[in-house]
């Protein structure tokens, strides 16, 4: 019975002492963000390597989440004659949910694996000691960056596949399902809200901001040599995708739950 | 090498005094109630076995660990417990090579050797390949190096850049974290050599951690030997030989029966 307490107080202790970590790693790093120095050029790098360089990715996966969409609410739709609605549905689910979770989760696979790997390879090799005795704070240089580049790529990047994803749905509407193209751009921006897009880059904004969080964090405390590398890549990109999919929810209900 | 003031400034006021230090993991204690102070322009060496707390001592004293007990003091200004900024500040004071060079990867050499200047602004980026390729002569590397990227270079030429970095700044004291192992007998030679150029030209103050003896005789003014998380016998380089104490005998030797030897079968 006591062996049994133990082993719930430790890892209640355990969760708890990981959380707190984490907490301060985030205000630490939003700190520095706040406060010069910048490093312009780590800044621009992480920009490429998080916007430019994922584009492809977001894209391609913008593209047929539109297609399908529009296939899917074709044959749902037409169990009750409202085969109409194709454009309508396909533009708000792009724009509310699938574009910024799709992209979220591609990029969170694509650049919070990469930030983990890196940041952690840095930290097995002293790299990160060697930045300090170097009068450099590795929070300012390799933390800092990475978080505003997330927050400030992700946005821009739903919103091109946002386009790209009412494409994709387009594409079929007129070639598949015989939509007159001009209805289906019709139908598309009538219903639209303002809201709709916005929501969408909110979440995204958040998206990248946990997915650079989530990377930095486990790289920069890895520990051990290729083994603990494999492991904060792994655990960067789970409790990205999982942090994700929460903060999704949350997100929904305070701009749509009233 | 040595400049001849060594002995005399060294018992005026110690660069670096470390009084109680106290270190531990958990349950393990690395560092024990340690005690130990460094002149000034003296090179220590201290050595001892892998795992007896070599390099957390020297992590301790750069602020990338903290301690759990006592007081470290550089020119006489207390070093634990600084903020931020402070340990930035601190920070300029020291220059360090690190066991596997520890070359930022992502950037070319030139960038490398200029990290701590371009960070503190004192150089633009402009002359920054000039000074870099200034410093890379001073270890004998050439102009070419400047231009590759750390994974093209072999050990021996990044323990040398590393070098290059660590001195660029021109610190006022350096740390040597193994610096010749994973090296050739040759290049060990030759890295031994260019440190003790090194430290002689900046006037710097060095403290080196090894395991390796050969290297501890040329760089060495006082040999420190750790063991236990302390230091167990201090003297200069020249008493090593009849210290008449059976670890550090048995260490400078490499026999497997001794003190040192009982204790980790046992």
């Amino acid at each position: 019975m006591i062996g049994f307490l133990q082993v719930i107080g430790r890892t209640v202790i355990q969760f708890l002492t990981a959380i707190g970590a984490a907490a301060l790693f985030t205000l630490q790093s939003i700190r520095y963000l706040l406060t010069p120095p910048f490093y312009m050029r780590a800044l621009l790098r992480q920009l490429m390597e998080i916007g430019y360089f994922s584009l492809p990715v977001v894209g391609l996966t913008a593209l047929f989440t539109g297609a399908v969409l529009a296939l899917q609410i074709h044959v749902g739709g037409a169990r009750f004659n409202a085969e109409s609605t194709v454009p309508t549905i396909v533009v708000i689910a792009i724009t509310r949910e699938l574009g910024p979770v799709l992209a979220g989760l591609m990029v969170a696979g694509r650049v919070g694996a990469a930030m983990a790997a890196e940041i952690g390879t840095m930290r097995v090799t002293e790299q990160i000691d060697a930045l300090s005795t170097l009068s450099t704070n590795p929070y300012r240089y390799l933390v800092a960056p990475r978080l505003l580049a997330g927050t400030l790529m992700l946005p821009c990047l739903v919103f091109v596949g946002d386009i790209i994803g009412v494409l994709g749905g387009f594409m079929i509407g007129t070639q598949k399902l015989d939509f007159n193209p001009g209805t289906y751009i019709y139908n598309t921006a009538q219903y639209l809200e303002a809201v709709d897009v916005i929501s969408g880059l909110v979440k995204a904004a958040v998206f990248g901001f946990v997915i650079a969080l989530m990377g930095c964090y486990y790289g920069y405390n890895s520990k051990g040599g290729a083994q603990g590398v494999g492991a904060a890549t792994t655990n960067a990109v789970v409790s990205a995708f999982v942090l994700i999919l929460i903060t999704n929810y949350f997100i929904t209900e305070i701009f749509f739950a009233s | 090498m040595t400049p001849p003031d060594t002995s005399t400034t060294a018992a005026a006021e110690p660069k670096i005094e470390i009084r109680g230090l106290r270190k531990a993991f958990g349950t393990n204690v690395v560092l024990n109630d340690l005690t130990l102070s460094v002149g000034h322009r003296e090179s220590l060496v201290i050595i001892g076995g892998s795992g007896t707390g070599k390099s957390v001592l020297l992590k301790c004293i750069l602020g990338l660990l903290r301690p759990d007990a006592g007081s470290i003091k550089v020119d006489g200004q207390e070093a634990i417990g600084l903020n931020a900024e402070e340990q930035e500040e601190l920070a300029g004071k020291f220059g360090m090579l690190f066991q596997g060079a520890a070359l930022f990867d992502s950037l070319p050499i030139w960038e490398n050797v200029t990290f701590g200047l371009l960070a503190k602004k004192e150089i633009s980026r402009k002359e920054a390949r000039d000074v870099a390729i200034r410093n890379l002569a001073k270890v004998g590397l050439r102009d070419e190096v400047a231009n590759q990227y750390p994974a093209e270079l072999s050990g021996g030429m990044k323990k040398r850049v590393g070098l290059a970095r660590a001195i660029a700044t021109r610190p006022e004291i350096l740390f040597f974290d193994e610096p010749t192992t994973g090296l050739d007998p040759i290049m060990s030679g030759v890295i031994n050599d260019l440190i003790v150029e090194q430290v002689y030209d900046l006037g710097a103050t060095a403290v080196t951690i090894t395991h390796d003896m050969a290297s501890a005789r040329t760089i060495a003014d006082r040999v420190a030997m750790l063991y236990n998380g302390n230091i167990i016998w201090m003297g200069s380089v020249d008493e090593i030989d009849t210290s008449g104490n059976p670890y550090v005998e048995q260490f400078i030797h490499g026999r497997a029966e001794g003190p040192i030897g009982t204790e980790v079968a046992r």
